[in-house]
């Protein structure tokens, strides 16, 4: 590999306090019990600040500020003026994109031409196509006169923090709700820069409320009888207990959650192409994506070539320091999920899997894990089965297209599918077939705020994005 | 001369295209008949059929699917002293045909008002468009017998979607005499499934089971019941069409609301070049 000089990303956009509280009603105010987390830089164990641990009194407080919120302000605004301030807010975040971007990280781990060329211009862009549907949800295709469902709350994961938020708030302040939104609890410093945010656009007192926790804080929103609509995304078994949560109430459910998606490439695909779109399914933000291209399905009369074109990429890829604009792949975001990560790359090697890596120096502190790959993996084995999360490829091999199909349905996730080849007739009739939300074709990891997303079965079920993402938050 | 003796009607369970007995041999008496009532079992039938049926009425063209649910409104008009010697009052009948007959029309209607294309920001094709979601479990509501239930299986099965529907315990005759109908349409065996019985007996088995993808509980009305079954639908996450409390007016226009609950979104990304 070359030898590049460091070219780190300044810090010093950013100013990060020694601790921060809730964001409740248009302040930031202290929890009623005084309990606080640490966020940690994964990159460096280094704290990066203190947060406040919000109890079920200031979930409470937060859910009280929110529906005074909607009921005097944000639900009797004329859409045109919703619109306008989330115009505002869009044109902040493009002012403060880098500001941003470094922040994110710092706290998530994610390399910085990740956060400052993918996540931040999404955000931005999520928010200017919402701010645009607030005053049209008349021609929005929902009836002549959609209305608001109320308070949603909303919770959200660590691994892509401020698009995630982007993708909750913007559509449901666009169509007339105020929020109350529970960062994850190792990922929290963008959403309390995007409170900030929401002062500077002089956004109405209450209209979006943050607090911060973990897991007993997001049960305690989620379960608030003051609450009207629960978007979550995250893991497969908290959807799960969320869904059993809400069973009999009012509140309205979206959940968007994990994947084993099947990048599958065919005997015709250009090889170097698929391989950078191989590469980007699985690697891209250290393989914490939900809809990560995390089992490769290469037809068997093509496998040597692709994996060993493979292999020599991987051996290309850098790791190391998050800020470094030269990264490829950054920091695993916890301790926690790098175990897990370990975990189930040992259960692979465990079952009979071949594992690799190529030579790679990790970092003395923080969390890191090798770019790897396994092969002679059967569906059976738990890396075929299991969302890793991580930058993990489980490699199996197909021969016919039928059989491509039943080995990427054979999952109860379903939220995307990669497919590669130079035939059109074959990506459509493998489209059709695939039981996924979204499905790329000889392209990955692609996202747009007009797309909608969202998957199928055990994915969860809504969609965020799009005109189909304004009907998660309309009485429809 | 003697008065002539009726040929009295079996009424049984519609599984598969077929009409079978219950498999634990059992019958209630309603509305003065010995209707079948199912057990956990035939439940589970009625998914293994439904599930059989999906591949070839999901895959089956949008305009073929119109066809056959148009069959269908055609047979519901020629069956209409039949159903109001049951009790069906005309005007219900009437306003059940007509109910078909606008869900038939959706068959190659729908993708285009729902779907579409989406001007992403960059050279690629991009399109959404609604998919089926599999098997659906249906619990029809209590009344009207007819309109009611009609108002609930058209809109699931229009898309492609398959369905096991519960039928109302209390007036199950206009069910078994609409699955006559359906079985003389041209309707594939298992897109629509039929059981009568106690919903008691028959729904939690269909909220818990891993093979059914979305569930109706439209004719549920005990709030406990209902989220007992929610509780149960949680465990594969199935999609979950509630109970609307309160009345519901069966006359008024329907909406998309029951067809779009029952779809799933796929979006499929092309780059452009040359």
């Amino acid at each position: 590999m070359f030898e590049y000089a460091p070219a780190p990303e300044s810090r010093s956009v950013v100013d990060i306090k020694p601790s921060y509280g809730l964001f409740i009603d248009g302040r930031f105010v202290d929890p009623a019990d005084g309990g606080s987390l640490k966020s940690v830089n994964p990159a460096s164990e280094e704290v990066l600040a203190e947060i406040a641990e919000g109890g079920a009194q200031d979930v409470d407080r937060a859910v009280r500020a929110a529906r005074k919120a909607y009921e005097k302000v944000w639900g009797p605004m004329p859409g045109r003026d919703r619109a306008k301030y989330l115009y505002r807010i869009a044109r902040i975040i493009q002012e403060r994109s880098r500001e941003l971007a470094v922040l994110e990280s710092l706290d998530n781990g994610k390399p910085i031409k990740e956060s400052r060329d993918v996540d931040l211009p999404l955000v931005a862009a999520h928010f200017f196509y919402y701010a645009g549907w607030a005053d049209k949800l008349p021609h929005a295709g929902f009836g002549v006169n959609p209305q608001p469902l109320g308070v949603a709350a909303q919770v959200i994961p660590w691994n892509f923090p401020l698009l995630m938020l982007a993708w909750k708030i913007a559509p449901a302040l666009a169509a007339g709700n105020t929020v109350v939104l529970k960062p994850a609890e190792t990922t929290p410093l963008t959403a309390l820069l995007f409170a900030e945010i929401c002062q500077q656009a002089e956004l109405p007192a209450g209209v979006v409320n943050i607090v911060t926790g973990a897991g007993e804080t997001g049960r305690a929103l989620v379960e608030h009888d003051g609450v009207d609509k629960v978007a979550f995304t995250g893991s497969t078994d908290v959807g799960r207990a969320i869904a059993r949560a809400v069973a009999g109430s009012r509140k309205k459910l979206t959940l968007e959650l994990g994947g084993k998606a099947a990048n599958i490439v065919f005997d015709d695909a250009p090889v170097d192409q698929a391989v950078e779109g191989i590469v980007n399914g699985i690697f891209f933000n250290q393989g914490h994506v939900c809809c990560a291209g995390s089992r490769l399905l290469v037809q068997e009369s093509v496998a040597e070539q692709v994996l060993d074109s493979l292999k020599r990429r991987m051996a290309q890829l850098r790791v190391g320091d998050p800020l470094d604009k030269n990264t490829d792949i950054g920091a695993i975001n916890s301790a926690a999920q790098l175990a897990r990560i370990q975990e189930l790359t040992e259960a692979g090697a465990a079952e009979g899997a071949q594992r690799w890596s190529p030579p790679c120096e990790l970092p003395e502190r923080g969390f890191w894990f090798a770019p790897t790959l396994f092969t002679g993996v059967t569906q059976a084995h738990r890396i075929a089965r299991e969302e890793i999360f991580g930058p993990v490829l489980s490699v199996l091999t197909f021969r016919t297209p039928a059989e491509a199909v039943e080995k990427a349905n054979n999952t109860p996730y379903g939220l995307s599918a990669g497919i590669w080849t130079e035939k059109g007739s074959r990506i459509l009739w493998m489209a059709d077939r695939l039981r996924a939300g979204v499905v790329w074709a000889n392209t990955f990891n692609k996202f747009d705020p007009t797309s909608p997303f969202g998957g199928y079965k055990e994915s969860g079920y809504g969609r965020e994005g799009g005109r189909h993402g304004l009907e998660a938050y309309l009485n429809v | 001369m003697s008065e002539r003796v009726a040929v009295r009607k079996t009424y049984k369970l519609f599984i598969g295209g077929k009409f079978p007995r219950s498999e634990s041999g059992r019958s209630y008496l309603v509305q003065d008949s010995n209707v079948s009532l199912a057990s956990r079992k035939d439940a589970r039938d009625a998914v293994v059929a439904a599930r059989a049926a999906v591949k070839g009425w999901a895959g089956a063209t949008a305009y073929n699917r119109g066809q056959i649910l148009y069959r269908v409104a055609e047979m519901l008009e020629g069956r209409r002293e039949q159903f109001v010697a049951l009790g069906v009052p005309g005007d219900e009948v009437d306003a059940a045909t007509d109910r078909w007959v606008w869900y038939a029309g959706w068959s190659d209607k729908l993708a285009q008002v729902y779907g579409g294309a989406n001007p992403v920001a960059g050279p690629y094709f991009n399109l959404s468009a609604p998919e089926p979601t599999g098997v659906v479990a249906v619990v029809a509501p209590e009344a009207p017998a007819l309109l009611g239930l009609v108002s609930v299986i058209a809109p699931a099965i229009v898309t492609g979607n398959t369905v096991v529907v519960a039928a109302s315990p209390s007036a199950p005759l206009a069910a078994v005499t609409l699955a006559e109908v359906l079985a003389t349409s041209d309707l594939p065996g298992g897109v629509v499934n039929i059981l009568t019985g106690r919903l008691s007996e028959t729904v939690p088995t269909l909220a818990a089971h891993m093979d059914v993808n979305a569930i109706d509980l439209t004719g549920v009305t005990d709030g406990e019941l209902a989220a007992d079954l929610e509780v149960r639908a949680a465990e594969n996450l199935k999609r979950v069409l509630r109970p609307v409390p309160g009345d519901h007016d069966w006359t008024a226009d329907p909406g998309l609301g029951r067809m779009t609950a029952l779809l799933e979104t796929k979006t499929v990304w092309h780059p452009k070049g040359v």
